[in-house]
């Protein structure tokens, strides 16, 4: 099993340009906003000698690839700078942030798989029957629906209308939290789930058909048994990559919903972020969630490693 | 006289058409199959063979039903048992093997757990003893190194070892009746031996009954003791193997057997029956062998020809068999 995972150090070291280059575009991306941060900075009533003073304090005034050489080189240091309107350091405002979003984001994938596992079989099991024409229409309306607005419609049915959760914020102990993150967490859920069944329902319906399943059957098995012990895991297999691509979807989307549901997560940060020009958050924030979108694509490969004993990474790069 | 283990009547196969006619795939099917014997089914690919063995497995592919008919196991109706009652027999009374064992198993699961799987279900074992069961059931059937083995993957097996686990698989819970579809085919012809040793060695062992369909008559003059010959979904000619290949008593047969190298008779001439089987969905009125019949009459196309007892234990379904095969041996 563990010699299959051979190729996680060199998946590791091939992703380091990739996240240089992130850090290339999201420096320069940070640049072309427009306005002037020392501007938004002092507001107003800013004068033009006060904004000229900020931006030589901020090192605006030198060439932008010197801007570069220092963000980098700050980098390694693990110094993402100091945000301009928290006057923290950006390491510090993420690292609170970020295990906002990570819990946003799990509670998301667990809620969609508990939603998408069920109704993929309830469709797989009878194509063309009126079970599988409803998952459809559940499918369709989910993929239909606005993120924001989807959120809002189930803080007004279930936190404002039947007040079963909360409107909004992260609650105060972790005990708070799950029940803080339920609804935003079945926001994103509910709108990655159309992805999920789709690829799950069809590869049910292969797998169904494989002479294997004939095999189990001729051992006795049926029911709950044969889907837990020879369906799901060989079905989950190709759903695993697309759900791996959808996390990095999630995150964006999570920025918006974090914002609806006043979650003081990653989406919030940088949504503030922008509207102040803060540039040193945006970097940092960006770089992170770029590497988050790097790490999943690393993790989709182990876990479908894990599952398919005939995969080898390894072997392919090395051959 | 005591109750066949496997009694099928009237069975009728194929795919129901609301709005139509239903295609008939297997058609009035009857034979039995007693304990300890070993039953062969040949005939060319398409005649249904699998379909027949799938049926009394409860594994006809989607689409595809019992139309009528009976197959009774042991004195038990089959036929419109329900699922948790019909698969509990699965294993323990009836098991099956496969043409293809690549597709057959698992391939994310440990060979040593899939054959591991049916004990733990039906025979009650722990995971442990119903693993230490597993690998006595590999060491049966020849697979050297059974402990290393049983914890690799399908695909890092070859061919013949996978048969064996098949094997190994269907045995260990101590079947009454083995359906075999073709297990052999899909494997070269030296490992073919070899695998056909081991089933026949442990089916006597354990003395399970053995229904054994193949197109390879070689196969089943070394396998079986009765056997039915398939032609287009139907029985043609059933008996005694040695009756039937000494002296066959419908012209399909007699082609099969001349289409056919032997071993015997190196020098022989090999003779192809001309033409192809029917199309199912548009059966010729009559005997379905007629088109490509060299002895057929018109009577031949104007009914199916009934089933004859040509012999003590063996029957024929031709209406010219007399006349075709009088005095004549083969
Ligand atoms: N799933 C299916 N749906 C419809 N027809 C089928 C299906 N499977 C097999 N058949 C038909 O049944 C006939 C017999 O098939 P089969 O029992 O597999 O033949 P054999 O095993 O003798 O080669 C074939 O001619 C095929 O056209
Ligand atoms: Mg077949």
């Amino acid at each position: 099993m563990l010699h299959r995972l051979r190729f996680l150090p060199g998946r590791l070291v091939q992703s380091i340009p990739v996240v240089f280059g992130v850090t290339l575009i999201v420096f320069f991306m940070a640049r072309l906003l427009p306005g002037n941060p020392a501007l938004a900075l002092l507001g107003q009533h800013a004068t033009p000698a006060s904004v000229a003073a900020l931006s030589k304090q901020l090192g605006l005034n030198t060439p932008i690839w010197e801007q570069y050489l220092l963000f980098v080189g700050r980098l390694f240091q693990g110094n993402l700078g100091t945000s301009l309107t928290y006057q923290l350091p950006v390491t510090q405002l993420v690292a609170q942030a970020i295990p906002v979003t990570l819990s946003l984001l799990g509670m998301a994938l667990l809620l969609s798989l508990i939603i998408s596992i069920p109704l993929a079989a309830v469709a797989a099991f009878k194509p063309a029957s009126g079970r599988d024409l409803g998952v459809r229409a559940f499918t369709l309306l989910g993929q239909g629906m606005p993120q924001f607005w989807l959120g809002i419609m189930l803080i007004l049915l279930l936190a404002v209308g039947l007040r079963a959760f909360p409107v909004g914020g992260y609650g105060t102990t972790a005990a708070d939290h799950p029940y803080y993150l339920f609804l935003p967490a079945l926001t994103l859920a509910i709108t990655m789930c159309p992805t999920i069944i789709r690829s799950l329902r069809a590869s049910i319906i292969n797998v169904l058909g494989s002479e294997y399943i004939g095999t189990a059957k001729s051992k006795g098995s049926y029911g709950a048994a044969l889907f837990r012990g020879h369906v799901l895991r060989n079905a989950a297999i190709p759903t695993v990559s697309i759900i791996g691509v959808n996390l990095g979807f999630l995150v964006g989307g999570s920025l918006v919903i974090e914002k609806v549901f006043a979650l003081p997560g990653l989406g919030s940060l940088m949504i503030n972020a922008i509207f102040a020009r803060d540039f040193p958050t945006i970097q940092g924030v960006t770089l992170f969630v770029a590497l988050f979108v790097v790490l999943v694509g690393i993790l989709t490969d182990v876990v479908y490693t894990m599952l398919d004993p005939r995969v080898n990474l390894g072997a392919k790069e090395q051959s | 006289m005591t109750q066949p283990l496997l009694s099928v009547k009237s069975l009728t196969i194929g795919v129901r058409r609301p709005k139509g006619v239903d295609t008939i795939i297997v058609d009035d099917l009857s034979f039995e199959i007693q304990r300890g014997e070993r039953f062969g089914i040949v005939g060319e690919s398409g005649s249904g063979k699998s379909l027949t063995l799938r049926a009394i497995a409860d594994l006809l592919p989607a689409g595809v039903e019992i139309l009528t008919g009976s197959i009774r196991y042991d004195g038990v109706e089959l036929v419109g048992m329900p699922t948790p009652a019909r698969r509990r027999l699965m294993g323990p009374e009836i098991a099956m093997i496969f043409q293809e064992p690549m597709t057959a198993l698992n391939p994310v699961i440990r060979v040593g757990e899939q054959i591991a799987e049916g004990p733990r279900r039906y025979l009650g074992l722990s995971k442990r003893d119903a693993m230490k069961l597993a690998i006595e059931m590999m060491a049966k059937t020849g697979i050297p190194d059974p402990v290393r083995r049983a914890r690799a993957y399908p695909h890092e097996l070859s061919g013949g070892l996978r048969q064996r686990i098949m094997i190994a698989m269907a045995l260990s819970c101590g079947p009454k009746l083995l359906l075999c579809d073709e297990p052999t085919t899909a494997l070269d012809v030296t490992v073919q031996h070899q695998v056909l040793r081991v089933l026949e060695q442990l089916c006597a062992d354990s003395g399970a009954s053995l229904a054994f369909v193949t197109h390879d008559l070689a196969v089943v003059n070394q396998t079986c003791s009765d056997l039915a010959v398939m032609y287009a979904g139907h029985i043609v000619e059933s008996g005694r193997v040695k009756d039937v290949f000494r002296d066959p008593r419908h012209p399909y047969t007699k082609g099969l057997l001349d289409s056919a190298p032997d071993f015997d008779q190196p020098e022989r001439e090999l003779v192809p029956i001309p033409g192809f089987p029917p199309n199912l969905a548009a059966r010729p009125s009559g005997c379905p062998f007629a088109p490509r019949c060299a002895f057929a009459v018109e009577a031949c196309t104007v009914a199916m020809p009934p089933t004859v007892v040509v012999a003590p234990g063996h029957a024929a379904a031709c209406i010219e068999s007399q006349s075709i095969f009088e005095g004549v041996a083969a």
